[in-house]
């Protein structure tokens, strides 16, 4: 009987670093010799993950990748968050790749699902962050995981800094996991400002011919707010946030947001509403936070990424971001959307269609984008058990009088009751089950259930999703502020006038907003320029968005 | 409530008379009731504005007699059709009648309207010579530049034709516009869609560097309002062109020339000026006044 | 030269062009007021009085076609909500969004009433 063997995992890296050690000088890969590298260590069938987040991608190795000869390099299985760059997707038209499991496809939606269609992949499933880095550790992590760091030593220890992102948990799901980790570095340098990855997880490191691609994702233009997203943040503040004392909060990513953010220190502000509502997030470094964070109003914000060109201005606030020893910023995916989830009170977002059931999604048909991280932070934190004002007022309203006092979270969807084009956001039936149709999915691509949304904001007010008492008034709530979609114009006017009077619904002049107030003037900065200057010159936005 | 500074960049035109003038001083001439529309785009059945894209009237400012014209970016570019033109030469002339202390022009317009070429290219002619008879009987002519569409084709010319022009940082003053010269010329004469560049060419803070814009100011409509009331005391008397003034202006411009024969970049020109570039397009207009020696 | 504004420029029979006349509260006080701007996505409201103070009558113009009985959704709600009785409301339209008509006429409504002459 021959004896078990324990450590496979272990045996098989040592071969296959054996196979690179021609290629190699320590730690250290020449870019010129990184697609053989790849051919040497990468197996046939491997679990791969190419770090794609939110911003930060490991291009440099992406592009590699796609450089490998197919007839080695095959049955790939993508593990990865983000699907951003077309080299991820050039990788499966070359039939490298056969399985991916993501979270979000972006730019690539469209690519995507016209190969799925084609039957070219299988998609595992499309994820929430979090879900997909709890799988890391559970029952996909990678075999091989090509990540980037800004900077690496001459040891391999990694500076991830403002852009940390998702590094630490793929790193170290497949460090531990017998598995193996390539870094590509913008520049190697004798000394890091300071350790975001400990050199002895990392197997090797690149320096990329050109530092990785970042891209502003979270830089809105005030210049594009529109007076209705003005009047809808308004609403937000005064309807919802002082209504429940929301200090912790998260918020999504678009216009109507943004909105709100700079409507903190002008109309929340006069409101008196400064140091009782929105003291703490989990954000993003947004710029359009900036006039917020100055005016005093913001106490803490920790970041997932980072955001370009807010660097120096996070680094020269470290009351409010998290910040090193060596002054510079660190985000943590991971840790922000658990804190996103258990830790806020608020997740507040837009979307692309409302059901009547309160579901909402952003698939439509030909694009297959996936969730990221709203589906985390806008449900209900089931196993949250500590207490705040507004959780509990929530609770009461949601579960009504019951026994056992529990809290519930807010989870807002603030929209427009027409997109562009005349589109109605407000639909029957949402686009989400005929694309699980077309793409043999198990589940329709939901983004928030509606069971967890409990409240919807439009320009024609707010509904309270958890004061309806019966999926009849539910509906009707939804219809009430559905405006002149031929889902509102269906509402039944005496329910919704009698949901009215019972508080369900709030229009603007039931919360004594004028519409006349809403002007872009109530914007605390109205270009990326007036950005700039509240941030005393600290902000330094990306070409694209300047004017000077 | 309190109100917050009104951008001029961001208000209309309507807003930036009311703000600019004396209160409760500004009377319209030729107003919206009584739809004088244009006929070329009611022919196109295209969608019209009752006052055809610009206000004109008469006012006060800090007291003194003025005839006052702002043109609406938002409306077809602030396009000058037939009628929108004639609007602007009526008042022009008005001017010979009523003796104001001086003609404002708030200028926000990409030039002639595309859909009335002919009868706006007439127009701008119209309107030069009402400047220049205007002048000629002693009537100060200002153009103030601060709103999305800047001053650009027949109104660039305009605009330099005008006895001063006050100017935003997001003003911006010239004669082709940058999407025009990439479609003429092609990408590499002029990116059109690099905005810091497009500035840096025809923006507020070079054409005042250059003295095209006697003034820079912020982008407020009070700004703007102080700069035209000090301009005003200025013009306490006309006094006529001479030849001598005249040759004086082309022996600066034939120098300008000389200087910056080889420019292609604003940056180039603060380089030269003040031996240093970089930190100029980021100056405050207060900063940016100081270094270039202007009283406010 | 300017070149047009595709979404302003109009080809022929681009327009639609209808009347309204709805009940609504007399308003008192009234004056000229034009409230808006012609743009992509955006109107123009202009506001006069007329002689029959229980209805207020509506001319609309719009570059967004079949969109008629939002129009009068619109409006009906409009007329309700408000005593607009002795106003006409004469709109020119780039196709905007039942959101901004709502928001410009309340706005136009609450300028006129306000400024008396």
């Amino acid at each position: 009987m021959t004896a078990k063997c324990w450590d496979k995992l272990a045996r098989n890296r040592a071969e296959r670093l054996a196979r690179a050690q021609t290629l190699v000088r320590g730690r250290l890969v020449a870019a010129n010799d990184i697609v053989a590298l790849f051919e040497a260590l990468i197996e046939p069938g491997d679990r791969v993950c190419i770090e794609g987040n939110n911003q930060k991608q490991a291009d440099f190795l992406a592009r590699s990748l796609v450089k490998t000869d197919p007839a080695k390099l095959r049955d790939l299985h993508l593990v990865q968050s983000v699907l951003a760059l077309p080299e991820h997707i050039d990788l499966i038209e070359r039939g490298q790749v056969s399985r991916i499991d993501f979270s979000f496809s972006g730019p690539q939606a469209a690519r995507l699902a016209r190969l799925v269609e084609a039957k070219k992949i299988t998609i595992g499933a499309i994820h929430t962050y979090l879900e997909l880095f709890g799988r890391y550790f559970v029952d996909l992590t990678p075999r091989v995981a090509l990540i980037a760091a800004h900077s690496a030593d001459r040891e391999g220890n990694l500076y991830t800094g403002p852009n940390t992102e998702d590094t630490p948990a793929i790193v170290e799901a497949t460090a531990f996991k017998g598995g193996i980790v390539i870094a590509q570095v913008n520049e190697i340098v004798d000394k890091l400002p300071r350790v975001d990855i400990p050199a002895d997880w990392v197997n090797y490191v690149v320096e990329a011919p050109t530092p990785n691609h970042i891209e502003p994702l979270f830089t809105r233009d005030p210049a594009q707010i529109t007076e209705i997203q003005v009047l809808m943040g308004m609403i937000a503040i005064k309807g919802l946030y002082a209504e429940y004392g929301i200090k912790r909060l998260n918020h999504g990513i678009g216009f109507d947001t943004a909105a709100i953010e700079l409507l903190l220190p002008t109309y929340a502000a006069e409101l008196g509403l400064k140091g009782k509502i929105c003291t703490h997030w989990a954000l993003n470094p947004h710029p359009t936070l900036i006039p917020a964070i100055e005016a005093g109003f913001v106490e803490s914000v920790h970041c997932f990424g980072s955001e370009v060109g807010m660097e120096r201005y996070t680094a020269a606030r470290p009351d409010i971001f998290f910040i090193g020893a060596d002054g510079s910023m660190r985000s943590n995916r991971a840790f922000s959307q658990a804190a996103g989830h258990y830790a806020c009170d608020l997740f507040i977002g837009s979307t692309l269609q409302i059901d009547l059931q309160a579901n909402s999604s952003t698939a439509t048909l030909d694009r297959i984008a996936g969730f990221g991280g709203a589906p985390n932070m806008g449900a209900d934190a089931r196993g949250r058990r500590h207490a705040s004002p507004a959780w509990l007022r929530a609770g009461r309203e949601g579960r009504g009088e019951i026994a056992m006092p529990r809290g519930q979270k807010l989870v807002v969807q603030i929209v427009e009751t027409f997109r562009e084009h005349m589109q109605p956001t407000f639909v029957e039936r949402l686009d989400a089950w005929e694309l699980a149709t077309t793409a043999s999915m198990e589940l329709p691509p939901v983004m928030i259930y509606g069971e967890d949304l409990t409240h919807i904001i439009t320009e024609e007010g707010i509904a309270n999703l958890l004061l309806c008492r019966s999926p009849a008034e539910r509906e009707q709530a939804i219809r009430g502020v559905a405006g002149y979609t031929p889902v509102g114009m269906a509402r039944d006017t005496a329910m919704v006038e009698n949901l009215r009077d019972r508080g369900i619904i709030r229009r603007a002049e039931d919360l004594g907003i004028r519409k006349c107030e809403a002007t872009r003037d109530l914007l605390a900065a109205r270009s990326i320029k007036e950005l700039v200057l509240a941030s005393e010159g600290l902000y330094d936005p990306p070409g694209q968005f300047r004017n000077w | 409530m309190n109100r917050r500074r009104v951008s001029y960049f961001e208000a209309s035109a309507r807003v930036r008379v009311h703000g600019l003038v004396d209160e409760n001083s500004f009377v319209e001439l030729c107003p919206a009731e009584l739809r004088k529309t244009s006929p070329h785009l009611a022919s196109l059945d295209a969608p019209l504005a009752f006052d055809d894209g610009v206000v004109v009237g008469r006012a006060t400012l800090a007291g003194s007699a003025i005839l006052i014209a702002a043109q609406e970016g938002r409306f077809n570019g602030g396009s000058v059709g037939e009628v929108h033109g004639a609007k602007i030469r009526g008042l022009l002339e008005l001017a010979l009648l009523t003796k104001p202390v001086a003609v404002l022009l708030l200028v926000d317009s990409g030039g002639v309207r595309l859909q009335e070429a002919n009868a706006g290219l007439i127009a701008i002619s119209e309107i030069m010579r009402a400047v220049l008879k205007g002048q000629s009987a002693g009537i100060p002519v200002f153009a103030l530049i601060g709103g999305s569409c800047g001053a650009f084709g027949g109104m660039g010319i305009v605009a330099r034709l005008c006895n001063e022009i006050v100017m935003s940082e997001q003003g911006r003053l010239g004669l082709s516009g940058p999407e025009v010269i990439e479609t003429v010329k092609g990408v590499e004469e002029f990116d059109s869609r690099d905005r810091a560049l497009v500035w840096r060419i025809t923006g507020g803070k070079i054409r005042r560097t250059l003295g095209e814009a006697t003034r820079l100011v912020d982008d407020l409509i009070p700004a703007f309002r102080d700069a035209a009331t000090r301009l005003l005391a200025r013009y306490v008397e006309l006094p006529p062109v001479t030849l001598d003034d005249l040759q004086q202006a082309q022996h600066r411009l034939t120098e300008r020339t000389g200087r910056f024969a080889e420019v292609s970049d604003g940056q180039q020109i603060w380089q030269q000026i003040f031996s240093e570039s970089a930190g100029i397009a980021g100056l405050t207009v207060s900063d940016f006044n100081r270094l270039l020696g202007d009283q406010p | 030269m300017t070149r047009p504004d595709n979404s302003v420029i109009g080809r022929l029979n681009n327009m639609e062009k209808f009347t309204l006349s709805l009940q609504s509260q007399p308003q008192q006080r009234h004056c000229i007021t034009l409230c808006g701007v012609v743009s992509s996505g955006n109107l123009e409201v202009l506001v006069e009085k007329t002689q029959h103070p229980d209805s207020c009558e509506f001319e609309i113009s719009t570059s967004a076609l079949g969109f008629r009985d939002i129009w009068q959704a619109v409006l009906k709600d409009f007329a309700a909500r408000h005593a607009a009785g002795g106003l006409k409301f004469s709109i020119n339209d780039a196709g905007a969004t039942p959101a901004v008509v709502s928001l410009r006429l309340d706005q136009a409504v609450e300028i006129c009433s306000r400024e008396v002459t």
